[in-house]
């Protein structure tokens, strides 16, 4: 095949906007984590998060959420396509600030757990989680 | 989606003063993400759940807000605290704007 001025310019632009697409997602993402901690240091200790290695079906993996004295903990997949998966505000009656549900996973990829402490500080956990059918359809 | 929504609920039937408690919840909700597309390519509208929760005498216990990741059939397994005989309310929130209920009682024996 000769590669002809055409070419290598579409090739260049298809790589160009290939490179954009996971960086605009993480974007999403970045804001999200802003939005919920206001850009406060995020910590690492005081916080559970259990979710599977590997999930077979997307559709639905069961993730649980542990953070001891949290006012809430948000999830988030970084892999879909809008990242925010639920909000966990506990009441003066919760007897433990943990919480598990099932989420939908697009693909392999990491699930990320941050909860707010009643003093102001953040606390973070993450788990990358292998997904072998996509949960997000399409 | 408002066919077919069906909550279920289970909290123990009677406890201590004071007592943690685990409660599960699970309603049924096709919780349509609003990614998919249908046979024609155009895109199913999103439909889901976007809120829940929990109260005990109108006390919060948790309150959840859902976004489309959350699967089909939301369900939420959690801790609640029992100081007196009362009743827990669950309260559920369509994107179409119905709210869906259950209740149960719980006696401090």
């Amino acid at each position: 095949m000769k590669l002809t001025r055409r070419h290598t310019l579409m090739v260049a632009f298809g790589s160009v906007v290939a490179a954009m697409l996971p960086v605009r997602a993480f974007a999403a993402l970045e804001d999200d984590i802003a939005a919920f901690t206001g850009g406060a240091d995020v910590g690492s200790e005081g916080i559970t998060l259990i979710a599977p290695e590997i999930a077979e079906n997307g559709n639905t993996v069961p993730i649980e959420v542990n953070a001891p004295g949290a006012e809430a903990i948000i999830v988030f997949a970084a892999g879909n396509p809008t990242p925010a998966v639920a909000t966990f505000n506990f009441g003066p009656l919760a007897a433990a600030q943990s919480a598990a549900t099932r989420i939908r996973l697009a693909g392999t990829q990491d699930v990320i757990a941050i909860a707010r402490m009643p003093d102001g500080t953040f606390v973070q956990a993450s788990q990358e989680v292998k997904v072998t059918i996509g949960g997000c359809g399409g | 989606m408002a066919e077919n929504v069906k909550p279920r609920v289970r909290v123990p039937g009677n406890a201590t003063a004071g007592e943690e408690i685990t409660i599960k919840t699970l309603i049924s909700h096709t919780m349509e993400s609003g990614q998919r597309k249908d046979g024609d390519g155009n895109a199913i509208p999103r439909s889901i759940i976007n809120r829940f929760t929990c109260a005990f005498n109108g006390e919060i216990v948790i309150d959840v807000t859902l976004e489309p990741a959350i699967s089909t059939n939301p369900y939420f397994e959690f801790q609640a605290i029992v100081p007196e005989t009362g009743t827990f309310e669950f309260t559920w929130y369509d994107d179409d704007g119905d709210v869906y209920t259950d209740s149960k009682d719980i006696t401090v024996g």
